[in-house]
């Protein structure tokens, strides 16, 4: 284990969160003296800096679990349907009214719809076929969820709707006030609780499923809370965010190396790295020189995309090869 | 029967699969101490058989039974650390350190790769490498080394269990002469020390010359069960495989050799 990664991303991540704070239309908020200027910083920054911190960690932490459970680099939250799911339930809080009526419509949705690509993919674990399943349900989820949010889109009657959707929808943690973060922070939480103990599991899981029982994984119920965990934590994410990709890809692959590839290790180093890309990429969008400022998700995609197709490049034949 | 005390055994196994019988109301016992070689045509059932005695499969009918209690009631944490299994052409997703390989042999006695291991868990994977030759393979990346190599730390991962039975389903299949002789070598050792051995083998003159018992699979039945001079007798192998076989001596060890398709 390499000694020095984990002090080097804690350190990471407390300047980034602290560059978070600083950075924006009003530089070093706290310098202005004024009760605006702390306003700003408790208000405004604390919130979207904190946010970053939670669901940037949630989705490095998200993409590790995924992808040393389903043994498959290249797996992602996205990948079993539950931002998509999460992601129409939103859709369906904005076109109906129900979100611009009451302000927490649209994270509850949002939970409730990753609830229910969870119980789907908790429906497909318990029938006991394995990662296969598992996966052919997500694919099946996210076409449905896809779909749905296009026919959504195209019955809106409002254009403004329509511009909103889309917007929430490229993944932002802009104007989020503190009863984002309250309602956001629990489902966190427990979702990182429950798959940081599976580690040695999916230490287990590299040598396959069949060895992995072998060594005494109880793979069913290891399934089921490696499930309701990443539901847990893409869903509260994907609700109070909109969709963030490729952080829940990039995070591991740029820590595997570091802890020589062992699926568990990889945890916690991932959902700090997930933490430092989400609060760099909300900086980044800050200080681009663009007309309004670029969503969040859409930056994460313009520059998480060609890491994977380097990252693919780059990988060892066995990887893939699996 | 030679040996200890039954260890585990099989009582009135069935299994189906689409269908088809895969095993026909197996009953069979293994005892302390011995190396049991199963043997027989490919789709006689050798590896469900196997994969049964793991518990990885749930029988239609019939028992698996350890110190004679039913296997299945048994935790999973239990079954892990009393029997240690080596699966056909096993292999890893990720390219892990030799060392980190063996090491998840320990996870049945609660270690954790991303902790530093306890002495007693460090010296297990030590001894276990060390047996297979493959001190020299602890350092290396999986993914840098031959299939043989690769194959010897599977064996060294099965054997740092340090568990009171040991299945290994074709060990030696991809192993050269010399690596295929250590191989037998060392589970022939772990017998000696009252751990029950059971592999399943297709190279029958290294199981007539391994084994204390053989056991003849075909037809999802046993047809043979016995010391290697009457199992693998050529009344019984060439109806079993179907085809003649010759047998020769090699220093007081008969040896059978496939010789003729029928």
């Amino acid at each position: 284990m390499n000694r020095t990664l984990l002090p080097s991303l804690i350190g990471l991540v407390i300047a980034l969160y602290g560059l978070s704070l600083a950075i924006g239309p009003a530089w070093w908020p706290w310098r202005l003296g004024s009760e605006v200027g702390w306003a700003i910083v408790w208000e405004l920054r604390v919130p979207r800096a904190t946010l970053g911190l939670l669901i940037g960690g949630a989705l490095g932490l998200s993409g590790a679990v995924l992808q040393g459970w389903l043994r498959n680099p290249l797996a992602e939250p996205g990948v079993i349907g539950v931002s998509a799911c999460a992601g129409f339930a939103a859709v369906c809080a904005f076109y109906s009214g129900l979100a611009a009526a009451v302000t927490l419509a649209l994270p509850l949705a949002g939970i409730l719809g990753a609830s229910i690509a969870v119980a789907l993919l908790m429906s497909a674990v318990r029938s006991g076929t394995g990662t296969v399943s598992l996966l052919l349900m997500g694919v099946a989820i996210n076409a449905i969820a896809a779909a749905a949010i296009a026919l959504v889109l195209a019955l809106s009657p409002n254009p403004f709707a329509y511009q909103e959707i889309s917007l929430w929808l490229a993944g932002s943690i802009v104007d989020r006030d503190l009863s984002y973060l309250a309602i956001a922070t629990p489902f966190l939480l427990m979702g990182g609780m429950l798959v940081l103990g599976a580690g040695r599991w999916l230490d287990a899981l590299s040598l396959g499923e069949d060895t992995a029982r072998s060594l005494g994984a109880d793979t069913r119920s290891l399934g089921l809370r490696l499930t309701l965990g990443v539901g847990l934590m893409v869903g509260a994410a994907t609700s109070v965010a909109g969709v963030i990709g490729f952080v829940g890809l990039v995070a591991p692959h740029l820590v595997r190396a570091k802890v020589g590839y062992r699926p568990g290790a990889t945890l916690v180093p991932s959902m700090l790295m997930g933490a430092a890309l989400v609060l760099a990429a909300d900086i980044v969008v800050r200080l681009l020189p663009t007309a309004y400022e670029l969503q969040l998700g859409v930056f994460t995609s313009l520059v998480g995309a060609p890491f994977l197709v380097r990252a693919v490049r780059k990988a060892r034949a066995a990887w893939l090869a699996a | 029967m030679v040996g200890g005390m039954t260890a585990i055994a099989a009582r009135q196994l069935l299994c189906r699969r689409d269908g088809k019988v895969i095993l026909d109301r197996i009953g069979v016992a293994f005892a302390e101490g011995q190396l049991t070689a199963i043997v027989g045509p490919n789709g006689a059932g050798k590896t469900t058989l196997l994969r049964h005695l793991v518990g990885l499969e749930v029988p239609e009918a019939g028992t698996v039974e350890l110190n004679g209690q039913p296997l299945a009631a048994l935790p999973p944490a239990v079954r892990a650390w009393r029997i240690a299994y080596l699966p056909q052409a096993a292999s890893a997703y990720w390219p892990l350190t030799g060392h980190d390989l063996v090491a998840l042999g320990r996870l049945p006695h609660g270690a954790d790769l991303s902790r530093p291991l306890k002495a007693a868990d460090q010296e297990a994977v030590r001894r276990a490498l060390e047996r297979v030759d493959g001190a020299g393979l602890a350092g290396r990346a999986i993914d840098t080394l031959s299939q043989g190599e690769r194959a010897r730390l599977m064996l060294a991962r099965t054997l740092a269990t340090e568990a009171a039975i040991l299945l290994a389903d074709e060990p030696v299949a991809s192993l050269d002469p010399a690596y295929a002789l250590q191989a037998m070598e060392v589970l022939r050792a772990e017998a000696a020390r009252g751990v029950v051995v059971i592999v399943v083998l297709h190279d029958l003159g290294l199981a007539a010359r391994f084994a204390d018992r053989i056991v003849v699979l075909a037809n999802a039945g046993i047809v043979a069960d016995g010391p290697p001079g009457e199992a693998l007798g050529s009344g019984v192998i060439d109806a079993a495989y179907g085809i003649g076989f010759r047998h020769v001596e090699v220093d007081g060890v008969m040896q059978p050799v496939a010789w003729e398709r029928r």
